[in-house]
Formats: structure tokens, C-alpha cells, sequence
């Protein structure tokens, strides 16, 4: 069983590195933080406004958050609806669907082998981005203490596990938006509505997070979970936000997929 | 493999909405068969096999393959079992090696080992390298039956197999059918050509509408549509006298020249006899037989309900 998930996952991986959009994903996942850095050593002016956007010269770990909390808004939303939007409709745009569901592997278990994918992609993204932040970060900037939200100095080690730990968390609300777009490309069968469909789901969680009169549901929509990072960030660390988007999430990602499986474990497949 | 029967299917209905698509269709495949699933377009064909495959449900009826239930064993009732609906398809951003390499890796068992034996065997061998997006239809027909041979099936399902194929393509495949057929696999080939037909399959099932008009053995059919005998004379209608005062001679027609007449084969030696005796000249008189082709038309459009009630 489980060895069976693994060579669908294997392949599911190999098919994704086969297609233009993963890359599409993965290289803007690059480009977007080192172009930010780009921009920020040729110009003067810094993002004031934003968690740890004032220190961003002061160390190249700053980078990293700074870029995340840009690129949660609608970047890495829309940079992960690519792929997942895609990885069922994919199959039904080809309709390959019939060819590998006519071998001995049952559909649960390619369902199973595609979520991991999707799943490993986002996480590959968001790794990436913050990675490479730091890099681009510390090249510009040099590998100095942070100033934590607290204002107190961190020293750069600690830092950087605080930067691992905080793309982890900052994984989970991505992965939400992941089983979304997964959830549509089963049930839509259609790859653009899929992506275009994750991308205003992620809009409008984001939305409902400023209008007047939400800060009752506030804490609970996906989009206030791309926060929950400022919790490691605090000394001492906010435990509080961090367990929550573990749970908030775990509702985000577990229930489109589990709807999505249902409805590919009983579709037919037949011409459309 | 065990003794339970390659296919049977029991009461099969498939609804899409209003239209019935497969109307209580019964299939019986018994080992060893190259078993004709003969319809015209939109009969029903491609529906029964998906259901047969697991991929749609059927509305009503059960399935089983060597014994097991596609709905309820899942991937496990395609054991032993191969093939594909429509025309086969592929990744077209993989190569042909890799998307075989894919399936091996989705198969139980030891496929992997037979992709380069099976690309030599659809002479593909020099363009497996190659994406399958550039593939023409006959190369992914070709790919498609590689594929399906892969997992060494007892049981090969496939659907119009030669449809888009040039002459070459044709033969080149009904040769791989009847040879497979040889080393004892079972074969369901659905189709709307007769000559394939006639030409590979020893018993048939001819779906109209949904519907199954017929099921048996090929020969069966061809039997029960012994029409006659046909004559050309030089004196057609000196001939067409002597034959309707002769006995035991019944529905005599002109067609083209020729005399067509329903006999049997011991009134049509006396009538050789008497020509002989009026000095009647004969230039053919043969047995005929209704081509699966009239057959089919008869059947697939109602026109002759006497040939239906008769093979019925
Ligand atoms: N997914 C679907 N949705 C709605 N109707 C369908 C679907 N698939 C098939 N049908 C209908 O079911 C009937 C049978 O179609 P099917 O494809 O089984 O015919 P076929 O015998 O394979 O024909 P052909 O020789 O053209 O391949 C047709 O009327 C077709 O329009
Ligand atoms: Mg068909």
C-alpha cells in the first residue's frame, strides 16, 4: 500500500518536472526575492511599514520575512494554484485518466500520490523563496543579528531557525490554498478555472481579514495564518498563533481533500 | 489465473441522464475467445467497455473479470486484464520509453523488464525516445497495445483497435491481434468493421442502440444468413421459367441479370439437371451468403426484422 503511494508519488514528481508550469512556478518562487533585493540595494527608500521592513539593511535574514509577507497576498497563492489547479485537470485535459486508472493501482492510491505531490511542491516553493531570500539577503546585507519583533537582537543562528521554523508554519495556510486548488481541478476538470478559482479563494480570505466587522472570525480565516510566523519572532515566543494555524490548517487542507477524493474515487471516466 | 470466466456481465445498464446508453447488455467471454463486439457508431460500444475497465459505473448489472467485481475488488478485478477505450492515450510531454516506465511503475509485478521487447514488438523501438505529443495515431495505437501488453494480460480489451489506421496499420494490427490471440489470450475487440470481424473473431455480440440483437458464434450467424443461390445464364428469362415451375424452389428475384432464388441444395441439383435438359445455357450458379454486412445493416437499422427475429 504504502509502497504503491510511493511510486505514484515518485512518478507524480516526475511528471511535474517534466512540465513547463512547475518550473514556471519554481523559478518565479527565485526570481521574486533575489529582484526584490535587487531593487532595495539600487534604491534608498525601505518597506517601513511592514514586520521587520525596517531593519532589512541591517541583515540579510530580514530578507526572507519581508519578501514572505509580500508574497502572501496573492505571489505564492497564485504560484502554488499553478500546479495544484492543475495536477487532476492535467489528467482529464490528456485524458490520461483512463490509462492509468486501467492498471493495478486502485484510485485512492493515486489520489494519495498526487496530494503528496502537490503538497511537496508548495513546500519546495515556499523553501525556496525563503532560501534564496536569504541568500540574495545576506549577499546584500551580510549575515548580522535580527531584531526581533520584540526589538530585542537575535543572535544570526538563532535566526536562521527561526527562518526554517517560520516557512514551515508559513507552509501551512499555502498548503490550505493547495488542497483548494486540488479540490477544484477534481471537481471543475478544468485547469484555468482551477487556478483562477484558488487564486480569488485566496483573495477573498484576505479580504475578509480587513473589512470592518470580521475580527471575530479573524483568527480562524486561512489568510491570517500566513501571520502566524510573527509568534516565533517574539521573545519570548507566541506559542498562541502557531498552534492555531496548525489546527486552523489542518481544517483548510483536510476538507477539500477530502471532498476532492470522494469525488474522484466515484467519478466516471468517460469522454466529456 | 483461476476457472471463473474472462468476462461476464449481467444486466448492464448505463443512463446519462435520459439517454440509455447501454441498455441491459449481457457479455459472455469465455477463455480463449477473440470475442467481436460489433455496433455501429454511438451503439454503446465504448460505454460498455469503461464499464467492464472500472471506469464508469454501471447504472444497473454486475461485472465480473476471471471473478471479480471491478466495483468492489477496484484495481484488483484488473488483474490479468489489459487494454483501452478509444484510442489509447499518453503524457505527451513524456517520451514513450518514460510514460511505459510510468505504467510498469503502476503495474504490480515485473512490466519494466518487457519495455524494450514490447517497443521492438510495435516498432517503435527507434522512436521511444521521442515525446508522445509528436506521435502520429498509428504510433500511439501502436503504444497503446505496447502498454496494454505490459502487465502480460490473460484478458486484452480493446476498442476499435484499427480505427484510423492506414491499410498497412490495419493488417499489421489484426496480425498482432490473431497472433496474440494464438498464444492463448483472451480477446474483446470491439469494432464496426464486419470484414475484422469475420476475419478475427470466432464468436460475436452485435450492439444496436444499447442493445444486444445477437450473441454467438460467428459461424452460427453466417449460417443463419444462407440466402440462396445465384444464376447468369445468357437466356435469363428461358431460365426464370424453367425455375418457377420447378419444385422446391422458393422467392425468386432478378437482380442485375442475375437470378437470385432460395433452395435447398438438393432442389438446386435437379434444377442444374433440368437446364441441363432444356438446353439452357449456365455461366454461374453459386451459393450465396448475406455478408455480416447485410446482416448488420438489417440488424443496426431495423429495416429487415426478418433477419432480426431469425439470428434473435
Ligand atoms: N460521457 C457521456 N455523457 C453523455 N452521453 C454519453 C457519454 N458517453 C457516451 N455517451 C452516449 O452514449 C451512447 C453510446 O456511446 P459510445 O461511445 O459507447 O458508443 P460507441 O458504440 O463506442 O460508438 P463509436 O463507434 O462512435 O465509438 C452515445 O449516444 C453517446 O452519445
Ligand atoms: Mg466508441
Amino acid at each position: 500500500m504504502i509502497a504503491a503511494v510511493g511510486k505514484v508519488y515518485e512518478w507524480e514528481i516526475a511528471k511535474l518536472l517534466a512540465q513547463k508550469r512547475t518550473y514556471l512556478g519554481l523559478i518565479s518562487a527565485i526570481l521574486v526575492p533575489i529582484v526584490f533585493v535587487v531593487v532595495l540595494v539600487l534604491q534608498t527608500g525601505g518597506p517601513n511599514d511592514v514586520p521587520l521592513g525596517r531593519y532589512i539593511r541591517d541583515t540579510g535574514l530580514a530578507a526572507p520575512f519581508v519578501v514572505l509577507f509580500f508574497m502572501s497576498i496573492w505571489g505564492l497563492p497564485l504560484i502554488t494554484a499553478l500546479v495544484a489547479g492543475d495536477i487532476v485537470a492535467a489528467e482529464s485535459h490528456n485524458d490520461t485518466l483512463k490509462t492509468i486508472l486501467t492498471r493495478s493501482r486502485d484510485r485512492g492510491q493515486v489520489f494519495a500520490g498526487k496530494v503528496l505531490a502537490v503538497l511537496t511542491y508548495t513546500f519546495v516553493v515556499v523553501f525556496a523563496m525563503g532560501l534564496v531570500g536569504l541568500v540574495a539577503g545576506t549577499i546584500a546585507w551580510g549575515f548580522h543579528p535580527l531584531t526581533s519583533l520584540s526589538g530585542t537582537k537575535v543572535s544570526p543562528g538563532h535566526g536562521f531557525g527561526l527562518l526554517v521554523a517560520s516557512l514551515a508554519v508559513y507552509f501551512l495556510p499555502l498548503a490550505g490554498i493547495a488542497a483548494f486548488g486540488l479540490m477544484l481541478s477534481t471537481v471543475t476538470r478544468n485547469s484555468a478555472a482551477s487556478v483562477v478559482g484558488s487564486l480569488m479563494f485566496a483573495l477573498l480570505m484576505q479580504l475578509l481579514g480587513v473589512l470592518p466587522g470580521t475580527e471575530s472570525i479573524r483568527p480562524y480565516l486561512l489568510g491570517t495564518q500566513f501571520e502566524a510566523w510573527h509568534g516565533f519572532l517574539r521573545t519570548p515566543a507566541d506559542w498562541v498563533p502557531v498552534i492555531r494555524a496548525f489546527w486552523v490548517c489542518a481544517l483548510y487542507i483536510s476538507i477539500p481533500v477530502a471532498a476532492a477524493y470522494l469525488v474522484f474515487l466515484r467519478r466516471d471516466v468517460a469522454s466529456q | 489465473m483461476n476457472d471463473a470466466l474472462p468476462v461476464s456481465a449481467r444486466g448492464l445498464v448505463k443512463l446519462y441522464g435520459e439517454l440509455v446508453a447501454v441498455d441491459h447488455v449481457d457479455l459472455t467471454v469465455e477463455k480463449g475467445d477473440v470475442f467481436g463486439y460489433l455496433g455501429p457508431n454511438g451503439a454503446g460500444k465504448t460505454t460498455s467497455l469503461r464499464m467492464l475497465l472500472g471506469l464508469i459505473r454501471p447504472t444497473e448489472g454486475s461485472i465480473e473479470l476471471f471473478g471479480r467485481d471491478p466495483q468492489v475488488a477496484g484495481a484488483k478485478a484488473l488483474t490479468g486484464v489489459a487494454g483501452f477505450v478509444e484510442g489509447p492515450t499518453f503524457y505527451p510531454y513524456l517520451t514513450a520509453r518514460r510514460n511505459l516506465r510510468l505504467l510498469a511503475a503502476y503495474d504490480d509485478g515485473d512490466s519494466r523488464s518487457r519495455i524494450e521487447e514490447l517497443l521492438e514488438l510495435v516498432e517503435l523501438d527507434d522512436r521511444g525516445d521521442d515525446k508522445v505529443g509528436g506521435y502520429s495515431h498509428g504510433m500511439r495505437q501502436r503504444l497503446g497495445i505496447a502498454a496494454a501488453l505490459l502487465r502480460e494480460p490473460k484478458l486484452l480489451l480493446l476498442d476499435e483497435p484499427t480505427t484510423g489506421l492506414d491499410p498497412a496499420g490495419m493488417r499489421d494490427m489484426r496480425d498482432l491481434v490473431r497472433r496474440l490471440a494464438g498464444e492463448g489470450i483472451t480477446v474483446l475487440l470491439s469494432s464496426h468493421l464486419l470484414t475484422e470481424v469475420e476475419e478475427l473473431c470466432n464468436r460475436v455480440a452485435i450492439i444496436r442502440k444499447g442493445r444486444i440483437v445477437y450473441e454467438g458464434q460467428l459461424h452460427d450467424l453466417l449460417a443463419t444468413a444462407a440466402t440462396g443461390f445465384r444464376l447468369r445464364s445468357p437466356e435469363p428469362d428461358r431460365a426464370k421459367a424453367l425455375l418457377l415451375a420447378q419444385p422446391g424452389i422458393g422467392e425468386v428475384t432478378s437482380v442485375d441479370g442475375s437470378l437470385r432464388f432460395q433452395a435447398d441444395e438438393e432442389a438446386v441439383a435437379a434444377f442444374s439437371i433440368a437446364l441441363g435438359q432444356a438446353r439452357i445455357g449456365v455461366t454461374a450458379l453459386v451459393p450465396e451468403t448475406a455478408s455480416l454486412e447485410e446482416l448488420f445493416l438489417g440488424m443496426t437499422e431495423g429495416e429487415q426484422k426478418g433477419v432480426e427475429e431469425a439470428v434473435a
